[in-house]
Order: structure tokens, then C-alpha cells, then sequence
């Protein structure tokens, strides 16, 4: 996982298998990123992830409560097929934007 | 009368969060006999990583316990697992299995089972309070003969 900063934009690049287990430190590690930068706009980078169950959604969840509660958004980009249809299950286009891999904003 | 399956595991584990990603892996490697499609195995390793995170999370929230997963592969192509525990049940199965109701609230998105149901045939829960769970969880694999992905 890698997370870059651009002013206050901040942007997540998940790899890997996104499963209960994993999301916890996955989680915390974001969450100190948010804490110190209150970002505007936070981008959860999805195409390095090679599995993902519902935890992937409850991680979008969690973090848009943290970063609303700031004023900012989230975004959810760069998603296989797979993993946006698992997360259109959750309602999630209500509340953070969605984008398909190869979609623009 | 109940159809005999042509093969069959049964394995047993502890209820960590580190187990999830084996129970998944072993269910996709039993189902790959079937010469499943990739996105078949996809569905597969995705429902059984939900059944058996909610025995870890809500099955067995305050400690470890055992949870078992059976798979059974049938004539046709059917394939079958089951994913059991002995921990504290389920009051209203109903209300459980409604989306987006997760009775822990936080970082749990309440879709477990709405995942397990769009990712599989049939979905069947059993369960009683205070004394256990099984999930039922079946897939006809269609497979790379059948206009699969080659």
C-alpha cells in the first residue's frame, strides 16, 4: 500500500487481498494519515487488489465517516468489475464516488 | 432420497481472522476439479471468505472456537460447501441475512450475506441461539466447456 499527498488530496493505492483480517491494518495505517492531514478529498486507489469480500466496503464506510466529518469526500477509483459490483451491493454510490478501472472522473 | 456426493473434504479450523484467506483458498482448490472459470472461482473464494468471516466476527465475538467447512462436489457440476461453528447463533435469521444490517455498526458493512446470495446458486442458513450456525452455500459450476472465458 502506498499513500501520496497532493496539497489536501490524499490518495490511497491498495494492493493485495482485502479480506477482514487484512483491512485491520490497513485501517489504522489510513486512518493516522486522515487524522494528520484532515484531507479535502480522499482517494481509495483499488487497482492493485487482487480479492476483496465485503470488508472492502466497510473500509470505504468507515473512512467516509472520518473524512465527512471534516467537510471532505471519498472516492473509490480504479475498480475491477468485480469489486464495483460488490460495491454498488452496499448502496456506497450514495455517499462516495465510484469509478470503474479506465472510467474518468 | 439424497444424492451421494462424488467427492468430499471436511476440514477444521481455530476462528482467526488469519484463517480466512486459507478457508477461501482451500474451497477455490477443491472446486478447481470442476475446471471451474476464473470468475467461477471468484465467487466461490468471495462467499466462502463471507460465511466464515461472520463465524469469526459474530459466531465467536469474545474468543476462539472451531469452525468447519465441508465441501461436496456433485454429478452435473454442482458444488456444495458448508460453513459451520458452535458459537452463539442466530436470533432472527431473517433480519441477519437483510442487507446492511450488521448488529456491530463500524467498520462492518452488514453485506455478507448479500454478497454470499449474488455470488452463489443458493444460500441456506440454519441456527441456533447458543448453540451454532451453518451456512449452506451452492454453485453450479458451469465451467470453460460451457461458453466459459476459454
Amino acid at each position: 500500500m502506498e499513500i501520496s499527498i497532493q496539497g489536501k488530496c490524499m490518495t490511497v493505492f491498495l494492493d493485495g487481498e482485502i479480506d477482514h483480517h487484512t483491512a485491520a491494518p490497513i485501517r489504522k495505517q489510513i486512518d493516522g494519515e486522515i487524522d494528520r492531514l484532515k484531507p479535502k478529498l480522499l482517494v481509495l486507489d483499488f487497482g492493485g487488489v487482487t480479492f476483496m469480500d465485503s470488508s472492502g466496503v466497510g473500509l470505504v464506510m468507515g473512512r467516509y465517516r472520518s473524512v465527512s466529518a471534516c467537510g471532505g469526500k471519498v472516492e473509490a477509483v480504479n475498480l475491477p468489475p468485480r469489486l464495483y459490483q460488490i460495491m454498488k451491493l452496499s448502496g456506497l454510490e450514495k455517499i462516495a464516488g465510484l469509478r470503474m478501472a479506465g472510467e474518468r472522473p | 432420497m439424497r444424492k451421494q456426493p462424488l467427492n468430499r473434504f471436511t476440514l477444521t479450523f481455530e476462528s482467526r481472522s488469519a484463517n480466512e484467506s486459507f478457508a477461501r483458498l482451500a474451497a477455490s482448490g477443491f472446486a478447481a476439479q470442476l475446471d471451474p472459470t476464473v470468475e467461477e472461482l471468484c465467487d466461490i473464494k468471495t462467499a466462502v471468505s463471507e460465511a466464515v468471516t461472520n463465524c469469526i466476527v459474530h459466531a465467536y465475538p469474545d474468543g476462539l472456537g472451531e469452525i468447519r467447512l465441508i465441501g461436496e462436489i456433485f454429478a452435473g457440476g454442482l458444488v456444495r460447501f458448508r460453513v459451520k461453528d458452535k458459537g452463539r447463533g442466530i436470533e432472527d435469521i431473517a433480519l441477519a441475512m437483510q442487507p446492511l444490517y450488521s448488529g456491530l455498526g463500524g467498520e462492518r458493512a452488514g453485506l455478507g450475506f448479500a454478497v454470499m446470495e449474488s455470488f452463489c446458486d443458493r444460500v441456506s442458513v440454519r441456527s441456533k441461539p447458543g448453540r451454532g450456525t451453518c451456512v449452506t452455500l451452492e454453485k453450479q459450476i458451469q465451467g470453460k466447456l460451457v461458453g466459459g472465458d476459454g
